[in-house]
């Protein structure tokens, strides 16, 4: 049993207009076995948050903390945060040319395990996985997410969760830009690697489409780089019929008072 | 965060002293006393005659217009300032532009397939001469003074099955001069490897003749001690419907300049050209091609790829193609990428294209000079890689398009292990 324990989380860009604060105070608790979807209209902070668990160098922590059972993650370098066993699924995962997806994914395997992969039963199970999410057996021999559908590039992503089995899953908008078909793979594999056990996920989403699939214990609805409202499952339901602009009008408001300020 | 640059130009490290000494921001003056002229350096009828070049104050307007004679003495002493020498450090040639070359020879030791010939020739032998001709006073310094030269012939409809290996290794560094000479006759198949080795200064001219419908890949590598200075001509003569392959690696060596050219003699040949090279702490490693269009319906494909580290690591490429008036139907791709892993080294980079006709398949070239992109390492880092596995994984990737051209197993594998090698320098 694990816990990621976000706390007061003020986060900043460094932009040509100067610093911008996206991440205003963001609490957030996850257990192992529990699904948090974290919705919320766009430039309202949700992958800045995903981006900043996992260490991206581009955003700048400037109040708060986030510990996993209690170890201080943001004193961890990117590399020792996977380690430790978070796992982001990239909103747009990167080429990298010239690296072999086999390469790749048992170099990673090695770092995250300390050892490397018995090479036998590594082989299979890689199989296995690429099979159940329906990824061609030659993308092994590629290049990873090179000249990748980006419905492909997700499916990787969800790749690398199964195999690297992490405590804590943060999926940044995986569901978006995939058909209903690739989207119900995806889930699939997302509840398989929930279904053992061991995990707790963060789920970030646009839409209300991937909930169907997988189903969350805890919804909070980021606007303006804070959680406005938290609830049960019924609250995605909610958001289906009326969307942001309940939130968005006190944004909105907000902005013109400042403008006439 | 990523600093990737494309452009048809010269692209320094940032870095606290950015230059290397001798060099301005600009890399170089340019000189206004380069020879011209307009004749065809070699093609053809023209491969036994020279040119003197259109005289003081003439810039070099176009590649063809380039001075080649097999006389010394019509080369002017280097100053530095020309167009073909403006980055190349001359104290560090060690007389090979100014010394007679009475050193002596590197040893040239061939092994390979029994009907695959060698022979030690004299100068006057009438292969001497049937590929090559100087085109910088460096190489005319070799032609001068070389004693003997290494003919290696492939015979006609031959198809080799192992590979020929060419293991060149230095003697002395007294200042030397080389020459070997490689014949695929008609219809033949051979892969030759010049493995040059060992500690030499020496100015070397390698002639390459690839006579029509045969298929040669030449793999040129520079595996020299630190000390070692070499320049080395290559310059392959391609006949009707041959397939020419180059492909040269320099790791080694305190200066390396090679100079490799393609001219097509006949129409439906194809030139493909690979270069990877690992520059190292005030290492430089040169690279100057030419691809001479000559004829209708020739394809051709170059790509270099270095990686450069440390403190005044200079790496330097330059590619010339050339699509003369006659050169219908020709279809050409250049490109070079450079990788800058630390500061203070420096890639120059420049691809120079000249167009005498419109009615081709295609033509292009590109250049990029970038250091590595923090959102590849991120990516890798974010799946529990650290970094330094990371660097290393995206430079070996880099790197490996080159490699795996070669397609001789045992050499790829020594070429792996090196690049290895170089990449465990930058970690400290």
């Amino acid at each position: 049993m694990s816990t990621l324990e976000i706390k007061d989380l003020h986060v900043s860009i460094d932009t040509e207009q100067g610093t911008k604060e996206i991440l205003k105070g963001v609490s957030l608790t996850i257990k192992t076995g529990q699904t948090h979807a974290i919705m919320g209209p766009n430039g309202s902070g949700k992958s800045t948050l995903a981006s900043t668990i996992a260490g991206h160098p581009r955003y700048n922590v400037t109040g708060g903390s986030i510990t996993l059972d209690g170890e201080d993650v943001l004193a961890m370098s990117v590399d020792e945060r996977a380690r430790a066993g978070v796992f982001l699924a990239m909103q747009y995962p990167v080429e990298v040319p010239g690296v072999s997806m086999t390469n790749f994914l048992r170099t990673a395997k090695t770092a995250i395990d300390g050892e490397a992969p018995k090479l036998r039963t590594w082989t299979k199970e890689v199989k296995d996985a690429m099979q159940k999410l329906r990824i061609d057996a030659d993308f092994a021999q590629r290049n990873v997410n090179e000249g990748f559908s980006g419905g492909e590039k997700k499916r990787v992503e969800i790749l690398q969760l199964e195999l690297f089995k992490p405590k804590f899953a943060i999926l940044d908008e995986t569901d978006s830009g995939l058909d209903v078909d690739a989207l119900k793979v995806v889930s699939e594999g997302v509840n398989r690697a929930h279904a053992e056990g061991n995990m707790g996920t963060l789920l970030i989403t646009h839409y209300t489409r991937i909930l169907r699939y997988i189903k969350p214990d805890f919804v909070h609805v980021f606007v303006d780089g804070q959680v406005v409202e938290e609830g049960g499952p019924e609250l995605a339901d909610r958001l289906e019929e009326e969307g942001y602009d309940r939130y968005a009008t006190g944004a909105g408001a907000a902005t013109i008072a400042a403008a006439q300020a | 965060m990523t600093e990737i640059t494309t452009e048809k130009a010269r692209i320094g490290a940032p870095s606290a002293q950015p230059f290397i000494d001798g060099f301005t921001e600009e890399g170089e003056s340019l000189s206004p006393i380069n020879a011209a002229a307009s004749k065809a350096p070699l093609a053809g009828e023209a491969v036994k005659s020279h040119s003197h070049g259109g005289g003081v104050g003439i810039p070099d307007s176009s590649r063809a217009g380039r001075l080649t004679s097999y006389t010394l003495a019509d080369f002017k002493p280097l100053t530095g300032l020309e167009e073909d020498w403006r980055f190349t450090p001359l104290k560090r040639l060690r007389g090979l532009h100014s010394e007679v070359l009475s050193g002596t020879a590197p040893t040239v030791t061939v092994s390979g397939p029994d009907r695959v010939t060698v022979e030690t020739v004299a100068r006057g032998d009438k292969r001497i001469g049937s590929a090559g001709i100087p085109e910088d006073r460096v190489s005319a310094n070799a032609w001068e003074n070389f004693s003997e030269a290494t003919v290696i012939t492939v015979p006609a409809e031959f198809e080799a099955d192992t590979e020929v290996n060419v293991v060149i290794t230095g003697q002395d560094t007294a200042a030397a001069a080389q020459h070997i000479v490689i014949v695929a006759e008609k219809f033949s198949k051979a892969v030759v490897v010049l493995d040059h080795q060992g500690s030499a200064v020496v100015s070397e001219n390698v002639e390459i003749v690839v006579e029509d419908g045969a298929t040669l890949t030449v793999i040129t590598l520079q595996e020299w001690n630190d000390d070692a200075v070499h320049a080395s001509s290559q310059q392959a003569k391609i006949g009707r419907d041959a397939k020419f392959k180059h492909v040269m690696v320099s790791l080694g060596g305190d200066l390396v300049r090679v100079t490799p050219s393609a001219r097509f003699t006949g129409p439906g040949g194809e030139a493909e050209m690979f270069g990877l090279y690992f520059a190292d702490a005030g290492q430089h490693l040169e690279q100057r091609l030419f691809v001479d269009h000559a004829v209708a319906n020739c394809k051709s494909n170059v790509l270099y790829k270095g990686a450069l580290q440390g403190r005044n690591a200079h790496a330097v490429w330059v590619g010339d193609v050339l699509i003369r008036k006659e050169a219908e139907g020709t279809d050409t791709y250049e490109a070079n990428r450079n990788l800058l892993l630390t500061d203070g080294a420096r890639a120059d980079s420049v691809p120079n294209l000249e167009i005498e006709t419109g009615l081709i398949e295609g033509a292009g070239h590109a250049s990029a000079t970038g250091r590595l992109d923090d959102e590849h390492l991120f990516y890798l880092m974010a799946r529990g890689i650290p970094e330094d596995v990371a660097r290393r994984l995206v430079v070996r990737g880099f790197l490996h398009e080159i490699i795996q051209q070669i397609k001789v197993p045992a050499l790829e594998e020594r070429l792996t292990d090196a690049v290895e090698r170089e990449l465990a320098l930058t970690e400290n």
